[in-house]
């Protein structure tokens, strides 16, 4: 099997499961307990609170975990538009490409009387300080920008933007699912106020998450409870997954910028060998994006049939995001960056790890074009362009 | 992968009735780009029969298992008998699609009756 849909989640690293085993095993106590093998618990549970903070820059206080990125990214907004609306701000600005955790967010605080505006992210998938810049209003309450895509890899000039939320006094939130783990992060130099990170996305568990919310920023309560996570999220803390982020996540950015230089070859490679599939097209910037991202759209085809068929070959991928896979609506995020709706069917992600080989792109690259053409000699959509009854898009 | 029948996986792997025909007595495209699915049937016929039948698509898994087994269910039937071709029983054949596929059987369904259609209205012009 050659997995490169690491952008949906990861393998979990040894480091990451050895890490949680005796949290599950001999260090079971809850954390909230004061016997010893409670004590013990909570004493790793700090420090693997430490750990992470150091990893992005933060201090332990400013970390709070989650269930995961959405809940990260629900909590973050939340509570910086209602924090807002007490001041009679109630403008946010986001973008059109965000995960649904952000946007889905954003449309309920929309019918609770909030204006939400969404930028534009252009056809290279990039959301520029300038555009943040014009965008905040004095009522203006919260910025939330992604740090990287989740489907076409572009990687926006998050410290830029920090830069302009910061002189305009306006929180900034970055969901940063795609790009912890693999892009460095520092919440100070980058000045961002909320963030949001996901431990299956960097070689960790799933089900667990963190938001960083900094010092001063009041959090609203998703979940009411228990006094953990200093009264801001309630339940006993899931211990052994929070040892495996905490691993998986040090493991990840000590490691960063060799496995960054090898993706970057590996990428290289499979962008060169896919444009010359005929009317193809990458999706996002082709310099400011993740490492390990690889997203085209291929006219003619439609994404599901070609990821069907590479799945007969061993090749896992995904077509737009994962998320989207139960709806018949192409990718938000395709269609944001201009791509027609039949072009944005055609999608293919390969979103790869440090894992991956040579090899394994060899064969990606003998696949994906073979799949291609024999689907494009079955469609209809194809043989009219051909012909010249349609014109080509692409 | 679960989300199709073997069936389904069958007819999308080895899709039956692939391709076009020459100087078709019919020939019936539905759907559109915009969606994700287009369909196009060609047929011909002799003596009111199905002689034979192929199509192209573009769509997902299930469009082209649809269209295929569609095809399979027509050929060699009389034109009466393809009239009552229904969504339904396209589905069945498959053993079932994912509630939020079962368009791709719908529109299996329309292309051949636009075929059919437009067999007619070739003749009526004759």
């Amino acid at each position: 099997m050659i997995y490169a849909d690491n952008a949906a989640t990861t393998k979990m690293s040894r480091t990451a499961i050895d890490a949680m085993l005796p949290y599950m095993d001999e260090i079971f106590g809850n954390p909230s307990s004061l016997y010893e093998v409670g004590q013990e618990a909570a004493k790793a549970l700090w420090m693997a609170r430490e750990r992470i903070a150091a990893c992005i820059g933060a201090t332990p206080q400013e970390i709070y975990f989650t269930s995961g990125g959405s809940e990260a990214d629900n909590q973050a907004i939340l509570s910086a538009a209602h924090n807002g609306e007490k001041k009679g701000k109630k403008h946010i600005i986001s973008s059109a490409f965000e995960h649904h955790a952000v946007l889905h967010t954003l449309k309920k605080l929309e019918k609770e009387g909030f204006e939400v505006e969404l930028l534009d992210v252009h056809e290279n998938g990039m959301v520029y300080p300038e555009q943040v810049a014009d965008a905040i209003r004095e009522d203006t309450c919260l910025v939330t920008i992604m740090y990287a895509n989740n489907e076409i890899g572009s990687v926006m000039p998050i410290a830029e933007i920090g830069a302009v939320c910061q002189e305009k006094k306006v929180l900034f939130h970055t969901d940063a699912v795609q790009a912890a783990g693999h892009l460095p992060i520092d919440v100070n130099e980058q000045n961002i106020d909320l963030l949001s990170l996901s431990a299956h996305k960097f070689h960790g568990p799933k089900g667990i998450g963190a938001l960083y919310a900094r010092r001063g920023v009041l959090l609203e309560n998703l979940i009411e409870g228990g006094a953990q996570e200093r009264g801001k999220r309630a339940g006993t803390e899931n211990v052994p997954a929070i040892m495996g982020m905490a691993a998986a996540l040090e493991e990840a950015c000590s490691h960063m910028e060799e496995d960054n230089k090898k993706l970057l070859g590996l990428r290289a490679r499979l962008i060169e060998g896919l444009s010359k599939i005929s009317h193809s097209a990458l999706n996002g910037d082709a310099k400011s994006r993740l490492p390990g991202n690889v997203s085209f759209c291929f006219e003619g085809v439609e994404g599901e049939s070609l990821l069907l068929l590479l799945d007969d070959r061993g090749i896992c991928a995904s077509s737009g995001s994962a998320c989207t896979s139960g709806s018949l609506d192409p990718s938000h995020v395709l269609l944001a960056i201009g791509r027609p709706h039949e072009v944005a069917h055609g999608s293919l992600r390969l979103s790869l790890s440090s894992e991956n080989t040579e090899e394994e792109v060899a064969q990606i690259l003998q696949a994906v074009p073979e799949v291609v053409d024999y689907l494009r000699n079955m469609s209809p959509l194809w043989k009219d362009k051909v012909s010249g009854k349609k014109e080509f898009v692409l | 992968m679960a989300l199709y029948s073997e069936k389904v996986m069958d007819h999308f792997r080895n899709p039956r009735n692939v391709g076009s025909i020459e100087n078709a007595d019919g020939i019936g495209e539905v759907g559109n780009g915009k969606c994700g699915d287009i369909m196009k049937v060609y047929l011909k016929i002799d003596d009111d029969i199905v002689s034979d039948v192929k199509f192209e698509t573009f769509g997902c898994g299930s469009a082209i298992a649809s269209s295929s087994m569609a095809t399979e269910m027509i050929k060699g039937k009389p034109i009466s008998e393809v009239l009552q071709l229904t969504n339904q029983a396209v589905t069945e054949a498959l053993d079932g699609l994912p509630a939020h596929k079962l368009h791709c059987s719908v529109l299996a369904e329309e292309a051949v009756r636009a075929a059919v259609q437009d067999y007619y209205d070739k003749k009526g012009k004759e």
